[in-house]
């Protein structure tokens, strides 16, 4: 059956559910926008998963399990949480660390503002919502983490990465959560970015061996290796 | 829209590109820039993709320099050349519809008044001559006869440059350009004299010359425009490729043609100009 067949099918809960589904692609030039195919937001206390309403313990879980067993995962932090532009922000941005800091080799790449960045960017130091494809594809980045970014700017980010790129999409989202990535959590405040860490820390502690298991803690691209080290620019 | 948007989140900071550390570090936010300190910033616009040699790149360049307070400002702009390096910069760009950016002004300049009433917020229209005496041309009326308080620059390059050469009501008469074969028909609109008639408190023609004074009058227009009423400034912003200009030789023609028809003007009320000695000690 084709993603974008509209057949409405039942959940376990007795839900009237879509056929479409929310996966990892590349799924072609213009995918067709995810709440066009029937998939519908969840609720407080909920989550979506592929498509699917899952409860938001569930969510966590499948988030959590994603994270650490696909190849470079990346957090991708928006100007609503890399600015500290009100109270709290620093506080989100700690959580946001703690949760970086128990995926082995995770990298992050920060969405500073939406401006276009032409005629060239550089993919191992920013993303750019008007091309985030070439950060992840340069990246080989299969698995990342959307938080702080403004929702209209996110939607069509993640529409670019479903079209493009192999990339599991997961939104923490301060708002009503994204239909366009493979996993959201909507009202995603603080404790569940905790709540999300400790489902890290479990499935590590019963057994789960990370993809990057070698290479603990928060990895470097070249281009903030450089910074880091004074020089003016990555390439 | 405050300095608290410049403050990065202390855990982000090694993760930040050089770009941004540097706009926090040494950009012009919460300081008013001055010229001479060109070189040894970090300017709004690093990188733009127009052409080589374009004169509205430069004078962009030069306005973004003179904005007082970039930390309070939104430029509101439209479809043509001077967005691509505007939507680049890093203040908040708006984006008008091919017709509105005074009205889409109008609404941004009193929301802001509205929502921050002890903190001024300047807007700042920038857009070509098509965007301003030709398809936008109503709305900058209207804007004016209601004493909007904004400043409206136009980046004048006498042409439709980003479509492949059409007259614009600023192309002068007879000049042939690329889509325009038979040379236009009808003189150039006389803008500055529709701004002195509809009671535009501050008024300014000039070309790329001089930086100084592209610096001096764009700093004038905006702060005019916070307190007293509209404002107007017209800049000869070449397009040296429509007109087949080489990129070393735009200076050049821009000084030519403020030598022959595009000399400095410069005209204000007196209300403005009380304003401007007595609150910015600016003559």
């Amino acid at each position: 059956m084709l993603n974008t067949e509209k057949q409405s099918l039942g959940d376990k809960n007795g839900k009237t559910v879509a056929s479409y589904r929310v996966l990892p692609g590349p799924e072609g030039l213009l995918p067709p926008a995810a709440a066009c195919c029937g998939i519908t937001l969840p609720l407080e206390g909920e989550g979506l998963v592929e498509g699917i309403i899952r409860s938001e313990q569930d969510t966590i879980e499948e988030m959590a399990r994603q994270l650490l067993t696909r190849r470079n995962p990346t957090i991708f932090p928006g100007p609503l949480v890399l600015w500290a532009w009100k109270d709290g922000v620093t506080v989100k941005a700690d959580c946001i660390m703690e949760l970086a800091n128990e995926i082995p080799g995770v990298r992050i790449i920060p969405m500073p503002d939406y401006r276009p960045i032409y005629p060239k960017i550089d993919p191992e130091a920013v993303i750019n919502p008007c091309h985030p494809n070439l950060t992840i594809a340069h990246n080989k980045i299969e698995v990342c983490v959307f938080i702080g970014v403004h929702c209209h700017f996110a939607n069509i980010t993640l529409k670019m990465i479903r079209a493009g790129t192999n990339c599991y999409t997961i939104t923490l989202c301060n708002e009503a959560g994204h239909e366009d990535s493979m996993a959201s959590l909507p009202f995603c405040g603080t404790d569940k970015v905790e709540a999300l860490t400790n489902a890290v820390r479990k499935l590590k502690a019963g057994g789960l061996r990370p993809y990057h298991a070698d290479t603990p803690g928060i990895q470097l691209t070249v281009a903030q290796k450089a910074v880091a080290a004074g020089l003016k620019n990555g390439n | 829209m405050s300095l608290k948007t410049i403050n990065c989140s202390p855990v982000f900071m090694p993760y930040m590109p050089k770009e941004y550390l540097d706009l926090i570090n040494k950009g012009p936010f919460g300081k008013e820039m001055k010229l001479s300190q060109v070189g040894s910033v970090k300017e709004l616009l690093e990188e733009h993709p127009m052409c080589e040699g374009c004169a509205m790149a430069y004078f962009i360049r030069m306005t973004l320099i003179a904005i007082p307070t970039p930390e309070h400002s939104v430029i509101v702009g439209t479809a043509g050349c001077g967005r691509l390096s505007l939507s680049q910069a890093a203040i908040p760009f708006v984006y008008g519809n091919y017709c509105d950016t005074n009205g889409v002004a109008t609404g941004i300049k009193r929301g802001l008044a509205l929502r921050f009433p002890e903190q001024h917020k300047d807007v700042i229209v920038m857009a070509g001559d098509g965007g301003l005496a030709d398809i936008g041309f109503s709305q900058v009326m209207h804007s004016w006869f209601r004493k909007e308080k904004f400043a409206t620059i136009m980046l004048d390059n006498e042409v439709y440059g980003n479509t492949g050469g059409q007259e614009s009501g600023m192309t002068r008469k007879g000049e042939v350009v690329k889509m325009a074969p038979v040379g236009k028909q009808f003189e150039k609109i006389d803008m500055l004299s529709l701004a002195r008639a509809s009671g535009v408190a501050y008024i300014a023609r000039l070309t790329i010359t001089n930086p100084a004074r592209i610096v001096n009058t764009i700093r004038k227009a905006i702060l005019v425009a916070r307190e007293i009423g509209p404002t107007y400034v017209q800049a000869y912003t070449s397009c040296n490729i429509e007109y087949t200009i080489p990129p070393e030789k735009v200076m050049d023609d821009a000084r030519r043609v403020e030598q022959e028809r595009y000399s400095f003007v410069e005209e204000m009320s007196d209300a403005a100009r009380e304003y401007l000695e007595k609150v910015h000690n600016i003559k």
